[in-house]
């Protein structure tokens, strides 16, 4: 059975059918990228899958049960992670206080013990400090260690956005656009940081445009054009479709 | 950070410690203890606003409904004061986990109407409740029995409410960097952020909306017992605006600066009682210049100075 099943997924907005009918299935283990020209449906799909926007029809289904409508907290708990195409760090904290936030779920939230500073909290916060820092250095950003979110260049920060994923421990990472706004070199080190998360054993869901990291990484590609499924499958069987070359080239006849 | 808080609160501890050394009488010492309970007050609204980012203009409604429970409970009922005081706590806790879900799913200007709004309410319900509050020529408190000492005297007060004051700042530096504290303050930077990493973002507004009202009410009860009367204006919409510019002006999302923002916003009206009838406008004007030089509150700015001093 696939890790993650989508099945005629379609939402409407108005009359605007941003997704219709979409249906895929990404196995375990696997590099998974959604591409399409601009405005076709990528990162609706990713918000209708990470419970951001509620699906007008279909199904989403992670290890078989059904997840649609679930909240992006109730995702959370199932091992869903992603990062955002506009990011969203919190600019009010340190680098390390954002990745620290990401490993809320494994942590104890309990107000008294917090006030308190109990020795066993203390002793937790000690060790989570360690296990950020040892993330930052994982996605390259050892050098951010003790700056304030606010103060990090764009490139940095979209790193920052998949150590605090990385630090949810999850077992389907979605990531919209890791290279958007990156230059060529950022672009490089991203494709590795891509293989590297993959090779952890995390099933990675990418968005992305920039098709040279698409080929280099995915297992499987999925093509979207106006919202609806253009092609499936290996980078070879993608690239040599006469659909997908059209909605690219622009020939539309 | 860890060891400049630390530093802080010692020097903090000190300042408390030599204060009624330096007063040099009762009249300074009893703006030391009302700077004293505001901090506390201004502290628990910072945590709801400036941490957590939601906005409160009600938040004197819950020192009045404490007040008036220290209050009315012991004179109608004959309940012990300390007991008043803990059931007005209670009530106060219980009112806004109800209101608590409704209410902060607004935000921005929605969330300040619906906070205003329920401070009007607390206000209106205790003036017209004249029977039991005295309407709005107010009622006098009885004093507080601690241990079975009658706690009659300022000095014995000041000494109450400076302990409180340093084990609110220090629970609120240890909160802040804490799990709580930071997943607090992911919901100032990013709600969306929170909800996608595991957050349970309206069980983390109602805590700290209830915690944040509970603190207010313990030090409505012990505002209203020290000075011995009470009148509605303690939960008017007034104090409300008095509270959040205090947080305002310390600085929104700093311990130090809600502790500064009370004692400086306490003494001020003081310091210019000499303008006579003026007061009020250089109030104004002060007020206008710190939010134009200094928009994020003292304290953050001047440590914001301080680092790239260094």
């Amino acid at each position: 059975m696939a890790l993650l099943e989508v099945d005629r997924l379609s939402i409407q907005f108005g009359n605007v059918r941003a997704v219709q009918d979409v249906s895929f299935s990404v196995d375990e283990g696997i590099v998974y990228s959604v591409i399409g020209p601009n405005g076709a449906g990528k990162t609706t799909l990713f918000n209708l899958i990470t419970g951001i926007y509620r699906p007008t029809a279909g199904a989403v289904r992670l290890d078989g049960q059904e997840i649609q409508g679930c909240t992006p907290y109730e995702l959370a708990r199932r091992g869903m992670a992603r990062t955002f195409q506009n990011l969203q760090v919190w600019m009010n904290m340190s680098a390390l206080e954002n990745v620290m936030v990401g490993a809320h779920l494994h942590l104890d939230g309990s107000l008294f013990k917090a006030l308190l500073r109990t020795p066993g909290l203390r002793r937790r916060e000690h060790a989570l400090r360690e296990e950020a820092a040892a993330l930052m250095a994982f996605v390259g950003l050892e050098s951010y260690v003790r700056s304030r979110a606010d103060s990090m260049p764009y490139g940095a920060l979209k790193r920052l956005e998949i150590a605090r994923a990385l630090a949810m421990k999850p077992r389907l990472l979605f990531l919209d656009e890791p290279a958007a706004g990156l230059n060529p070199t950022e672009t490089r080190e991203a494709d590795a940081l891509v293989r590297r998360i993959a090779e952890t054993g995390v099933t990675v869901v990418l968005v992305e445009h920039d098709m040279k990291m698409v080929m280099n990484l995915s297992d499987r590609i999925l093509v979207l054009d106006y919202g609806k499924r253009l092609a499936e499958g290996s980078g070879p069987e993608v690239r040599g479709n006469p659909d997908v070359i059209a909605a690219y080239l622009g020939g539309h006849a | 950070m860890r060891g400049r808080s630390l530093i802080g609160l010692a020097l903090l501890a000190a300042a408390l410690a030599a204060a009624p050394f330096l007063a040099p009488n009762s009249y300074y010492l009893d703006i030391v203890i009302r700077m004293c309970i505001n901090a506390v007050i201004v502290l628990s609204l910072n945590l709801l606003v400036g941490y957590a980012g939601q906005i409160s203009l009600g938040h004197a409604g819950f020192v009045g409904l404490g007040a008036y429970a220290s209050s009315v409970l012991p004179a109608h009922f004959g309940w012990h004061p300390l007991l008043a005081l803990a059931a007005g706590a209670a009530g106060t806790g219980l009112l806004a986990l109800l209101v608590a879900r409704p209410i902060l799913r607004l935000k921005g200007h929605y969330l300040a109407m619906a906070t205003l709004g329920l401070g009007v309410i607390i206000n209106i319900v205790i003036r017209n409740e004249a029977g039991w509050t005295g309407g709005p020529d107010g009622m006098p408190v009885q004093s507080m029995e601690l241990f079975g000492y009658e706690l009659v005297r300022d000095i014995q007060w000041y000494w109450v409410v400076a302990v409180l004051l340093l084990l609110s700042v220090w629970g609120a530096l240890n909160l802040i960097d804490s799990p709580f504290g930071r997943a607090l303050r992911g919901l100032h930077g990013s709600e969306i952020a929170s909800q996608v990493v595991g957050v349970d973002v309206p069980r983390y507004k109602t805590t700290v909306f209830v915690l944040s009202a509970v603190a207010a009410s313990v030090m409505g009860s012990i505002l209203a017992h020290y000075v011995g009367f009470v009148t509605p204006e303690i939960a008017n919409f007034f104090h409300s605006i008095e509270l959040v510019t205090m947080v305002v002006v310390g600085g929104m999302a700093s311990v130090f600066g809600s502790v500064l923002g009370a004692v400086l916003l306490t003494a001020l009206p003081q310091a210019l009682a000499t303008f006579e009838g003026w007061e009020i406008v250089v109030f104004g004007a002060i007020l206008m210049l710190c939010m134009i030089f200094l928009p994020r509150g003292l304290v953050p700015t001047l440590a914001a100075r301080l680092r790239i001093g260094d």
